[in-house]
């Protein structure tokens, strides 16, 4: 009995961070030290920032307010992003979520050559959105491109959407939505299809036995079971998609839409705040908007998908 | 509804899991499938239900042939192993669901879902989700849902394996209860021997796809066919010893020990297994006996003893009435009743 006890008063009466409480700690130092470094601070830097009046990289400042929002609120190509964005994400991220749905549920299907099909779907994944929308660039040309071919055969067309015609561009946003739409479909798709794996197939079964047909059993059964994946998804989706930029770049070499300001997205506003006109302070509040904006969404979705669990 | 299978045949490619059924269910009755695991009775089940095509064979229903029927017009109710109750859905919306495919209009459809669940005992759970339900509870949900459409023939894949041992004594009850309540004929698959002894009007008892025997549960424990169907059925199994048949004696295989019979088919020579269930030996205390024992170990069970016998160098099992106290050690001299007491042909297994 007394061997035990004394070698935990040695373990209490040793260097203080040894015992139970502090040992832990020692275990988390590595990770924790770079996760202040790389995440907090700049997040809380970032927050500071955005209180800084005038701040640029020179070093200037003009004392604390809240001017960079007013400012950043007032600019009527913010206010643009803002909107453009908001497109963006309220049309890519269901449009994506449905049609993964879709496609998800076919690809769980046992069909021959399915292998072929899912790498074919898989394939937005493994590539760079920059290049691979360099070639979406040639497919959207007014002339040339296979859409407008496409749509040609069914007499539509041909569409303008890269260009503008007198100072209008109301095609370029199409432009974004359809190549967002296919970029973010390779990974809704996987996600939802280890969810659809993970539905026992004894539902469809027993719904089968009671006469369901397959849009029955897909609206009542595969899609409430599949609830909890398709929330998911959404929230990652939207997280990343209010986060557009990469998908503006190659259609116009670089710039905002064809006019040079009518495609503006969040965070393309913030980046070239930052680095082309090197206003540091206005980019940080833009970027603690954008980052207010995020969490509003997500916590509502979370809300909204504890509703659905059983 | 009666049910009429004809030469019932399931492969799945070189193996047969149902070899060649022929036989008939009456209507309104409880029937057990019975046998090991593996030995085609969830197939069999799977084929009345319509989930698993049939490769050879017919099956009716009354008149009507519905081998190649679907199973959603088959009017089936199906209880599943794990019960597969929609985990999304309420009590009341799982139970009603069968309905709700049928498009039954939404208040006529809880109306006959509250009156399923009185039936089943579940009205006080209809909000709950199924992962709030005990296992007996889920189970009664999963009846009450396959009952709804009121179906011409209700089939339960192993009902209660998934149920702890005091349940499975109240769901086998509760089976019965809803069974005969409803009147609706029943087939139900266990590997169970006392589950489709207590409740069952039938047993059908399978091995290797083959059917061994079918009748009632007495008839099937007091008249077995064959040597599995004595084994599996009954608690503690039956006795076997090994021997042949020789001048009117079963005569153990090393010539230790051997018990007169009465049997006219038994011919001489012949190798056989004899059968002893353990109720069917008695204390005689006269010369007049059929064998004489050696008491190897007795233990006191209240109303009766329980006594392992030495005949020769094999050793059976027996209950002996405790009006005779017996010494372990001691030679006694025993008779057979009349009950309970088989010859099996050594090669085939077939009774004698």
């Amino acid at each position: 009995m007394s061997a035990p006890k004394k070698h935990r008063e040695n373990i209490n009466t040793g260097n203080y961070i040894f015992n139970k409480k502090g040992e832990p700690l020692i275990y988390l130092i590595p990770f924790a030290i770079g996760l202040l470094i790389f995440t907090v601070y700049p997040i809380i830097n970032v927050i500071i920032m955005s209180f800084k009046e005038g701040y640029r990289l020179s070093g200037s400042f003009n004392g604390w307010g809240i001017g960079n929002y007013t400012h950043v609120l007032g600019d009527e190509n913010f206010i643009s992003a803002i909107k453009n964005t908001f497109i963006y994400v309220f049309t890519v991220v269901p449009i994506s979520t449905i049609l993964s749905v879709i496609v998800a549920n076919l690809l769980n299907q046992k069909i021959k050559g399915m292998a072929l099909f899912q790498t074919a779907y898989f394939l937005p994944m493994v590539t760079s959105s920059i290049a691979v929308g360099i070639s979406w660039r040639y497919m959207f040309n007014l002339q040339f491109g296979v859409i407008n071919w496409a749509l040609g055969l069914f007499n539509i067309g041909p569409i303008d959407w890269l260009g503008a015609t007198a100072g209008e561009a109301p095609w370029n946003i199409f432009v974004i939505v359809i190549f967002g739409i296919w970029n973010m479909m390779p990974f809704t798709i996987i996600l939802l299809l280890s969810g659809l794996q993970n539905i026992d197939p004894m539902y469809y079964t027993a719904a089968k036995v009671d006469g369901a047909n397959s849009w029955k059993i897909f609206k009542r059964i595969t899609v409430p079971l599949l609830a909890p994946t398709i929330f998911l998804t959404m929230i990652v989706n939207m997280i990343s998609a209010f986060k557009v930029y990469n998908e503006v770049i190659p259609f116009w070499s670089g710039k905002a839409g064809v006019l040079g300001n009518n495609l503006y997205t969040m965070v393309y506003w913030i980046k070239e705040t930052f680095y082309s006109k090197l206003r540091l302070g206005y980019a940080a509040s833009a970027s603690i908007i954008l980052f207010c904006i995020i969490l509003l969404f997500t916590l509502v979705q979370k809300w909204i998908q504890k509703k659905t669990d059983y | 509804m009666k049910v009429t299978i004809e030469h019932l045949t399931k492969r799945f490619d070189s193996m047969t899991a149902v070899n060649n059924f022929t036989m008939t269910f009456e209507d309104g009755k409880l029937i057990a499938l019975l046998g090991p695991s593996g030995c085609g009775k969830s197939t069999l089940l799977n084929m009345l239900s319509g989930i698993l095509p049939v490769t050879e064979g017919k099956i009716y229903f009354d008149e009507e042939d519905v081998t190649d029927m679907p199973p959603q017009d088959r009017g089936v109710g199906l209880v599943f192993q794990n019960y597969a109750l929609y985990p999304h859905m309420s009590v009341l919306e799982n139970i009603a669901f069968p309905l709700e495919i049928k498009k039954v209009d939404k208040k006529e459809r809880e109306e006959k879902a509250l009156e399923m669940a009185k039936l089943v005992h579940v009205d006080q759970l209809l909000d709950r989700k199924p992962k709030q339900l005990s296992g007996g509870q889920q189970q009664r949900v999963a009846i009450a849902r396959a009952l709804i459409k009121q179906p011409r023939l209700l089939l339960l894949d192993e009902p209660l394996s998934n149920l702890d041992a005091r349940l499975r004594l109240e769901m086998r009850e509760e089976i019965r209860r809803i069974q005969l309540e409803t009147g609706v004929t029943t087939i139900f698959v266990t590997h169970d021997q006392e589950e489709a002894m207590s409740i069952s009007d039938k047993i059908v008892l399978m091995k290797d796809g083959l059917l061994q025997q079918e009748d009632g549960p007495q008839e099937l424990y007091d008249d077995p066919s064959n040597l599995f169907v004595a084994n599996f059925l009954g608690n503690p199994p039956i006795n076997n010893l090994n021997g042949y048949i020789k001048d009117g004696y079963f005569v153990l295989d090393d010539d230790s020990g051997k018990i007169k019979i009465n049997n006219p088919n038994a011919k001489d020579g012949q190798k056989a297994v004899m059968g002893i269930r353990a109720e069917s030996v008695m204390i005689s205390q006269d010369e007049d006996h059929d064998f004489e024992a050696i008491v190897k170990q007795r233990y006191t069970m209240g109303k009766e003893e329980l006594a392992f016998l030495n005949i020769g160098n094999q050793t059976i099992r027996v209950y002996l009435s405790s009006d005779y106290v017996v010494k372990e050690g001691e030679k006694v001299f025993l008779k057979l009743r009349n009950k309970g007491i088989f010859l099996f042909d050594d090669e085939s297994g077939e009774r004698i």
